[in-house]
């Protein structure tokens, strides 16, 4: 483990990662069976397997003032940053009572009272749009930073190397995450990338870059903490490229039949829940039954969340012509 | 012969002019090892091989202009991008180069491209995932804008497509893809470009449409037969250039035009339809040139979209109130 001992950090601070990850992995397990029961329509990407980048990340940030932004896999995002369970499988649902009011569904969560920027359904959309945000920031002189999350198969939309010149010729405080999942859909990244680490990327624009087990939070953490802090103080971009995997398909209805068993089963083996879970319970700051605990609490916060979705009313059909125009 | 669905259709027509032209290439995200988003291009790469079916990333733009290159340079491409909402970031390409290079050389260069894109909703996603945008590029001239019905004719249009010397935007109705079989020829054979089809002839009203909408339409014009009413159903197939000529042929005939179409109402499909109507057969009309289509705003997530697009019923509905006019 590359982080520093779990020694350094509040015993809280750990238990609130460990509980952040837990409950998008119960969150998630539900949408999917939602989804089976076509409670959700249309597309739904889950996240399970990636919950150590968007909490790890996200704990770098404050989120009364800085920016998060990702694509389409946002149910995590969202969770991490503090959005209500309820109101996130209400909008699946598409309900009225969603975050979106129904209008938006999974790939459209947004909260900007908690720093939650929106998904966002096109490929490498939200890179140049995070980038402009940052301006923000620069231009007032205020102290914040935007987390701009996408996947491997983003990173080769132009927009992306478009943004990436931006922000060092501006100076913005922004901290690229590329969540490498290994897929872009079905293909897997090297059959389309002429680069193997793509956190080489930034070098053109002389914006650095690292790579960070994606699986282990801590990990994330801290190098997200310290690129965060660089962006912060010194106006400096970073590009962090998280090597991480996705336990699901692409969205719910991809059998994800380009990979083998063995090789899903081998980085189920490396699960960011489990590698922190044994970690805290190595250093006896927690035990078995409190981990259940938290899963018992988590379930139930799922559970809950579709008793929500279920009983709240459907938007209107006035509503279709709502916030058409201002 | 064999029973397709369209999805297999298109499948076949590419499989043909891969077989058949060494110049025809397919690519797109996933297009070669996956056989595409919907599995439309299933199998061809294990036929044709990588170099002739093969992945691209997801960089829509970058898909449709190395295209253009390779048109330039005697190749005959045919790129898929995963969804109408998806084009996009290819915009640029698409106006500036795929629909202008022929004019601009002064027709030395042929941007003899298909692009292939699944459009339209009832598959419950929102905006970009079911949107319906050939009104733009039937707006844009130098490009072909072709959209089918039904299996067969996705398959002889796409071979005309590919053929083609001209760039055509080929809009696949994902909601068929695999709703309806059809019994689609083996062999190589081809529909024209820009020939609308008389489905059903009738005398009483001309109802137009295409694509997904047209099984909808012919629903209607089952209930409209059980009321005495005699529709004539069309099937653009081509929306640019649309077929004035059948279009004027029936409406001067029966007088009354409806069109049903999938994309926002304004400055759309059906307006251009109700033009030919004005321009054509302004003195045998019986009743105001009329059209149904989706609501001036994004298509909604599927709580609306029960509402957005028309069901039979609602277009029968707006059959009759002509009748009655």
């Amino acid at each position: 483990m590359k982080s520093s001992s779990l020694s350094s950090y509040p015993i809280d601070f750990l238990k609130k990662l460990l509980k952040d990850m837990l409950l998008i992995r119960r969150f998630e397990e539900k949408c999917g069976q939602m989804y089976g029961l076509q409670k959700i329509g249309g597309f739904c990407h889950l996240y399970i397997g990636q919950e150590a980048v968007a909490v790890g990340s996200i704990a770098a940030l404050d989120l009364n003032r800085d920016y998060c932004l990702t694509a389409y896999r946002d149910h995590g995002h969202a969770l991490a940053c503090g959005l209500c369970p309820n109101g996130l499988m209400a909008e699946l649902f598409g309900k009225a009572t969603g975050c979106s009011r129904g209008k938006g569904g999974s790939m459209h969560m947004f909260d900007i009272t908690k720093g939650m920027y929106g998904g966002n359904g096109i490929v490498g959309a939200q890179i140049p749009i995070a980038t402009g945000m940052a301006m923000r920031f620069r231009y007032k002189k205020e102290k914040g930073v935007v987390l701009c999350f996408f996947g491997d198969g983003a990173i080769h939309q132009g927009v992306f190397h478009e943004s990436l010149n931006l922000a060092k010729l501006w100076k913005l405080p922004i901290v690229y995450i590329c969540e490498n999942n290994q897929y872009g859909m079905g293909t897997d990244f090297h059959r389309v990338s002429a680069v193997e680490d793509l956190s080489i990327k930034g070098a053109a624009y002389n914006i650095p870059g690292k790579q960070v087990n994606g699986m282990d939070v801590l990990e994330v953490y801290e190098e997200v903490l310290s690129a965060v802090n660089q962006a912060k103080e010194e106006g400096i971009p970073t590009l962090i490229e998280a090597k991480t995997y996705r336990y699901k398909g692409h969205s719910m209805s991809d059998p994800g039949k380009y990979r083998s068993k063995e090789e899903l089963e081998s980085y189920k083996q490396q699960d960011p829940i489990l590698i922190l879970k044994n970690q805290m319970v190595d250093a006896k700051i927690l035990t078995e039954e409190e981990y259940q605990s938290y899963d018992e609490e988590c379930k139930n916060i799922s559970n809950e969340s579709v008793r929500f979705a279920e009983q709240s009313p459907e938007p209107s059909l006035s509503s279709l012509y709502e916030d058409v125009l201002a | 012969m064999a029973v397709m669905t369209m999805v297999q259709a298109i499948n076949s027509a590419l499989e043909t002019k891969l077989k058949e032209d060494p110049d025809v290439l397919c690519y797109g995200e996933d297009v070669g090892v996956e056989g595409g988003v919907f599995r439309v291009t299933e199998n061809l790469q294990k036929q044709f091989g990588e170099a002739r079916v093969f992945d691209s990333p997801l960089a829509e733009s970058g898909i449709v202009g190395t295209a253009v290159g390779m048109c330039i340079a005697g190749l005959r491409p045919v790129v898929e991008i995963q969804f109408c909402g998806f084009v996009y970031p290819a915009f640029n390409q698409i106006l500036s180069h795929v629909a202008r290079m022929h004019n601009r050389t002064r027709g030395r260069y042929r941007m003899s491209m298909v692009i292939r894109f699944p459009y339209g909703g009832g598959i419950k996603a929102p905006e970009h995932h079911s949107e319906s945008m050939e009104a733009l590029y039937a707006h844009i001239p130098g490009l072909k804008v072709v959209i089918p019905s039904n299996p067969y004719d996705a398959k002889g249009l796409l071979i005309s497509a590919i053929e083609s010397d001209d760039p055509v935007l080929y809009l696949e109705p994902k909601k068929i893809y695999r709703a309806i079989k059809q019994d689609v020829p083996d062999e190589k054979f081809t529909i024209p470009l820009g020939q609308a089809k008389v489905m059903q002839e009738g005398q009483d009203l001309t109802l137009v449409s295409y694509g997904a909408m047209i099984r909808e339409a012919q629903k209607a014009v089952v209930m409209a037969k059980k009321e005495g009413y005699s529709i004539e159903l069309i099937d653009l197939r081509t929306i640019s250039p649309i077929d004035r000529e059948t279009l004027a042929q029936s409406i001067r005939k029966t007088g009354r035009v409806l069109s049903v179409t999938e994309g926002p109402k304004s400055f759309g499909v059906g307006a251009e339809i109700i033009s030919i109507a004005n321009e054509e057969a302004f003195l045998n009309l019986e009743a105001p040139p009329t059209r149904l289509a989706g609501f001036d705003t994004v298509p909604p997530y599927p709580r609306g979209e029960g509402w957005y697009f028309y069901p039979p019923e609602r277009i029968f509905y707006e059959i009759k109130k002509l009748m009655d006019f």
